[in-house]
């Protein structure tokens, strides 16, 4: 069974996001399988599908790794195994 | 696809409204160390533990970075030590010191089950043990100590109440040089459950298997805001939102629950259904009870506001896993809740409320600062107070208080960290002396005639 995960990220919208994200997954061997996207209360929100098998590091250190990224963009980025979500949300 | 809406709302829990794992808690039986030599009974024990426990930390690391929650803390709880103290005889203090040895080469934030069970009597061990803990809590850091001396089945055992109000008096002076942090470890419970995962009170019942995971949830904070986001709504709306919120809150202690057993290649044993506030701004059980409606916690309507949030908190969480157990409901502990704290230091809320609160709720009188003078009788009838309230309503209830050695009311003591800091506050000192010093038992109440 395929590992996946969920990027979220959240904060101001500004170019290069969705560029620097996907260089990220690109560069640890993630693939992403689907991109959604929306203004709540005038935050910037991306949800990103990936999938997460072939990924050349740990899981901790890619979730790291994208999360110092945001803090250099002032944004909140996270990457949490879709279990978390699928467990809180679907019976 | 997940939706948007869901993700979001999951981050924000986390993020911003302090939802976490309160604790994975491992627990291990003792009964096979047992030994008619200490020495080799307590090398067993010290063995077993660090075999059984050595990867709960690191494991429960794993978890929180792959699902991107935290989980506060990792914990032990073993069997109840006065059995083992049963088998070889001694002193109990070699315990205490074995399970801090233990808990320091594996890391854990605490182990419970300094214990006794005592409902019905003493049997061997048992006074020894009871008599140790002041001098055991002091010496170590980190191990927890409970005495169950009463039961909805059994009774009261009024030997073992007058004794526990000495225990928890002499517990705060020997450690007044350390903010009196010794009763702050120690629950006195009646109709304790075998499987708690939370401390103080946590022990592994002579009824679990060898070796069990517990997982504690938390998240008031998660459920005020639930509340806060229907403002104008009824109250059948308000129970409805926290049971469909606690639902969510226990499908991520179940998921961390299952996990947790899987890796460790251990039982999964019971998610605990509570709700546990911590002094972060905003995680507060009290300030849940606000947002329903009231002025302040402690006022009229409290307990009713309490009563909805413990039973929805219970049916929201049953669906969402397939074993409950623990204490599973709201917890009031007045220092660890920013919320009961302000309460409390206004006097809005008076040792009296909580004790009519403990009714609907889980646990008990916890984390109560009484002043320093309160005497060991008053003590030991607050314990019977609480555990007549359990005995009669078939629930667990337990007394942690504090007397703040050399403080009156209106002072502030501080413990720092989770068990946060807490306003002395005022008890009746009308003398129970005569009562508690009578000893024998309150008979087992009469579960049937209900009519």
């Amino acid at each position: 069974m395929k590992m996946r995960a969920v990027i979220t990220v959240i904060g101001q919208d500004q170019v290069g996001i969705c560029a620097k994200v996907s260089t990220i997954c690109a560069e640890h061997n993630v693939n992403i399988t689907a991109v959604s996207q929306n203004i709540f209360d005038d935050l910037f929100c991306m949800v990103m599908l990936v999938e997460t098998d072939k990924l050349d590091i740990n899981f901790g250190e890619f979730s790291e790794l994208l999360k110092e990224e945001g803090k250099t963009m002032g944004l909140d980025i996270r990457a949490m195994h879709e279990d978390i979500f699928n467990s809180m949300h679907r019976i | 696809m997940l939706e948007l809406r869901d993700v979001l709302e999951t981050v924000q829990m986390i993020e911003n409204e302090n939802l976490d794992i309160r604790t994975i808690t491992m627990g291990i039986s003792l009964l096979d160390c047992c030994d008619s030599d200490i020495k080799k009974s307590c090398d067993k024990v010290y063995e077993k533990i660090v075999r059984k426990a050595e990867n709960l930390v690191s494991t429960g690391e794993k978890i929180e970075k792959k699902y991107g929650i935290p989980i506060i803390n990792k914990r032990v709880s073993v069997t109840p030590i006065a059995m083992i103290l049963a088998a070889s005889g001694g002193d109990p203090l070699l315990y205490a010191k074995t399970l801090e040895r233990a808990v320091n080469t594996i890391g854990v934030n605490f182990l419970g089950g300094y214990s006794a069970l005592v409902q019905k009597g003493f049997g061997p061990g048992d006074e020894a043990l009871i008599r140790s803990i002041p001098e055991a809590l002091d010496i170590t850091d980190h191990v927890c100590s409970s005495v169950n001396i009463g039961s909805t089945k059994t009774g009261i055992n009024m030997d073992a109440v007058k004794l526990m109000g000495e225990i928890v008096k002499q517990s705060a002076e020997v450690t007044a040089y350390k903010n009196c942090i010794g009763p702050a470890k120690l629950v006195v419970f009646c109709n304790a459950p075998e499987d708690n995962p939370f401390m103080a009170g946590a022990f592994h019942g002579a009824g679990e298997p060898d070796c069990v995971i517990n997982v504690g949830v938390s998240g008031p904070g998660v459920v005020r805001s639930a509340v806060a986001k229907i403002p104008d709504a009824n109250i059948t709306e308000i129970a409805e939102m926290v049971k469909r919120t606690a639902f969510k809150i226990t499908r991520v202690g179940q998921l961390v629950a299952n996990e947790a057993a899987d890796r460790l290649d251990v039982p999964f044993g019971i998610v605990d259904l509570s709700l546990a506030p911590t002094p972060a701004v905003g995680d507060s059980v009290a300030q849940v009870l606000e947002e329903m409606g009231l002025e302040q916690c402690g006022g009229a309507g409290t307990t009713a506001c309490l009563a909805l949030l413990n039973d929805a908190v219970k049916k929201g969480g049953v669906m969402a896993s397939s074993h409950v157990g623990g204490l599973s409901g709201a917890f009031i502990p007045v220092s660890e809740d920013a919320g009961m704290i302000s309460a409390a230091r206004s006097g809005c809320l008076k040792l009296e409320k909580l004790e009519a609160m403990t009714a609907v709720c889980s646990v008990g009188l916890d984390m109560i600062v009484i002043p320093g003078d309160t005497t060991p009788a008053v003590i030991s009838a607050i314990i019977a107070d609480e555990a007549a309230i359990g005995m009669v309503n078939s629930k667990t209830t337990a007394v942690r208080v504090i007397p703040a050695i050399g403080k009156k009311v209106g002072e502030e003591l501080e413990f720092g960290g989770l068990l946060g800091s807490g306003p002395v506050m005022p008890v009746n000192t009308a003398s129970p002396e005569k009562f508690i010093s009578r000893g024998g038992r309150i008979p087992a109440p009469l579960q049937s005639l209900k009519n």
